[in-house]
């Protein structure tokens, strides 16, 4: 299904998807105003990335020191071309130690190999231990946001399946409650285990070590008290020096949810006696979108998910509109260099507004890569470039309200313009609300009077 | 070709231009860094208290399962470290030493010299850490200088409890992790 049409499915509920585009324009807001706390925040952007550019035209040797680095510390490297590899790999290790149940705490990397369904289907019990995780692994969701999984959800459709699945009582909806009873059932399951899941946030060529930021405290739960840690890391997480963790811990959590750091914010660089620490890299088409010049910089990705709060079409289509591992602007960047044709509709699912690549720690030049994939889909579709187009027009967001003006001006007015006018009737992302009194004036003429 | 081999050798073939890596200033922060690190711990959900809340807060919840690896008062622990980090699961409090504080974030770095078994800060239901004020410095550029080529088999900047907005976006404290953390300033 192409994402107008998921997009309808989510606009069903008015009420609900009020909320969400309300409540993650709320998160964006934190997130002004904690970096305007800072001022060298652009000058950090700045090196954040130029620090990826420079790991982007030297990733082969810093793998190769960061690989050695890592041995010398006692970590075991596998490295794994594709999904499939990297799936094998876990299980391979996992059934090395017997084991039939593991912990796992937020890993996109690991929904992008749907490693759950893999280790299921092989007898092994996986628990997603992030709070949100845990609550779309109970209602067999994929997450709907990469630093929210599940944002998409009220707080009574998270009561009525804690219910089911932990005995809560029946419509008690209050999150403290419901996060506590998660707290003791997930207890057991820690304490349980014997091997523990990580993402990776950041690996450090230099010195071999790696990073997970949590606010839950649930990576480091899970491998503090398992035997074995399997880190599952993409290739592209790599930065050359310790001291480059100081640009992007300062900018990470501030742009993620507006807080200075992440409560936890764990180094692993060598096991604890009698444990293990397997790191696995990944590529899994990454060297392919390295190949790709336009579109090389979505590996400086550091997976914030400010341009999702950020983006007036996410805001209102929801996550799961994208039909992508990575939903929203970054998404529709990554997914189309994966399959192409499966993800033909999602550089379209955006304004150009360029909001996105405003609030980018890292300066990817999102929206501009999402045109570069319009033409490269347009180029590639030949004479169907029309019907393409045709179905554009023909869902949810016909012509776009940013089609009138020119990307540079929605760039500027986005910031200053407030919510009623970029809600307005010519943007169909707004439908289901009230119009808006009409404008006193057109924005041109209000754009002509204001842009000194 | 092994898949590292094949992975090394797509890159190497990818046509790039060399991008120099930049140098960090330090962006010196001209600011209180106690009041503004006692600021920070506030806004991350931690308190900052004295030795005599410190002892308040033990007497009153009448805690039996305390771990102390501070040192740094009398000894207030009344069980040892044990081998295993599953017998944590019932502590109630544990009290360890920081070795610096960040003002600008509130983040505390803690190595497995402060934490004996890495599990300790996590697994407690209460974390306090102490921390001398001196240690204090300005930003995250300062404190990657201050831990330099420090070599910690796990090294960890901790800067609250345990807390998760994953609920409607309602912040609750007490995730899966220590229910709160208080850090006691010291001026020694
Ligand atoms: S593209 Fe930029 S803003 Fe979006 S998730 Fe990645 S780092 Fe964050």
């Amino acid at each position: 299904m192409s994402h107008p049409a998921k997009a309808s499915e989510f606009l069903e509920d008015s009420a609900k998807s009020k909320w969400h585009d309300e409540t993650l324009w709320f998160v964006r807001d934190k997130r002004d105003t904690i970096s305007k706390s800072i001022p060298e925040w652009e000058q950090l952007r700045e090196l954040a990335s130029q620090i990826k550019d420079n790991v982007l035209s030297n990733l082969d040797s810093y793998l190769v020191e960061f690989e050695k680095k890592a041995k010398a510390n006692n970590i075991h490297i596998h490295w794994a071309k594709d999904a499939e590899e990297h799936n094998q790999i876990v299980l391979s290790i996992l059934q090395q130690h017997r084991c039939k149940a593991i912990v796992k705490s937020k890993s996109i990397l690991t929904e992008e190999c749907h490693l759950n369904p893999f280790l299921e289907e092989n007898g092994v019990e996986v628990v997603d231990t992030d709070l949100g995780e845990r609550i779309v692994q109970f209602l067999n969701q994929p997450p709907s946001h990469i630093v929210l999984p599940a944002i998409h959800l009220k707080k009574r459709d998270i009561s009525e399946i804690f219910h089911e699945k932990l005995q809560t009582e029946k419509g008690n909806e209050d999150p403290t409650y419901l996060t506590h009873a998660a707290r003791v059932h997930l207890r057991e399951k820690f304490l349980g285990a014997k091997v523990a899941i990580t993402g990776v946030n950041f690996g450090v060529a230099e010195t071999g070590e790696f990073v997970v930021c949590t606010n839950e405290g649930n990576a480091d739960m899970g491998v503090h008290l398992a035997d074995v840690h399997i880190a599952c890391m993409g290739i592209e997480k790599i930065i050359p020096r310790r001291k480059d963790l100081g640009v992007f811990l300062r900018l990470l959590a501030r742009s993620a949810t507006g807080q200075p750091i992440t409560n936890y914010n764990s180094h692993f660089r060598s096991p604890a006696q009698g444990k293990q620490i397997h790191i696995v890299l990944l590529d899994n088409g990454r060297t392919t979108q390295l190949g790709r010049e336009k579109f090389k910089n979505s590996l400086k990705c550091i997976r914030c998910g400010a341009c999702m709060n950020t983006c007036p079409i996410y805001r209102r289509s929801g996550g799961y509109s994208y039909g992508s591992v990575v939903p929203g602007p970054i998404g529709s960047i990554l997914s189309p260099g994966l399959d192409l044709k499966k993800h033909s509709s999602l550089p379209f699912a955006s304004t150009l507004c360029g909001s996105c690549t405003d609030v980018c720690p890292v300066k990817i030049n999102i929206h501009e890569q999402l045109y570069e994939w319009r033409q490269e889909i347009t180029k590639d579709q030949g004479t169907n470039a029309k019907s393409i187009s045709m179905k554009i027009a023909n869902g949810i967001f016909a012509v776009p309200f940013a089609y009138k003006v020119s990307g540079a001006i929605m760039r500027g007015a986005l910031k200053i313009l407030p919510d009623s006018i970029t809600y307005s009737g010519l943007n169909t992302w707004g439908k289901q609300r009230d119009l808006p009194e009409t404008p006193k004036e057109t924005f041109k003429e209000w754009y002509k009077k204001n842009r000194s | 070709m092994s898949s590292r081999d094949s992975i090394l050798a797509k890159i190497k073939a990818i046509p790039t231009e060399k991008k120099p890596l930049p140098e960090i200033p330090d962006f010196e922060l001209n600011i209180n860094l106690k009041e503004a690190f006692i600021q920070s711990i506030k806004g991350n959900k931690g308190e900052v208290i004295d030795q005599a809340q410190l002892n308040e807060f033990l007497e009153i919840n009448r805690f039996t399962k305390i771990i102390d690896l501070s040192k740094s008062f009398q000894d207030l622990g009344t069980l040892d470290l044990p081998q295993d980090a599953h017998d944590l699961a019932d502590v109630e409090v544990a009290i360890i030493k920081g070795q610096f504080g960040v003002a600008e974030n509130g983040a505390i770095w803690l190595t497995d010299e402060n934490m004996g078994l890495r599990a300790l800060p996590f697994i407690t239901e209460h974390l306090v850490i102490v921390l001398d004020e001196k240690s204090l410095v300005d930003n995250m550029h300062a404190a990657y200088y201050k831990i330099g080529n420090q070599p910690s088999g796990f090294g960890l900047f901790l800067a609250g409890p345990s807390k998760t907005a994953d609920i409607e976006q309602s912040l609750v404290i007490g995730a899966h992790g220590a229910k709160s953390l208080q850090v006691v300033l010291t001026n020694l």
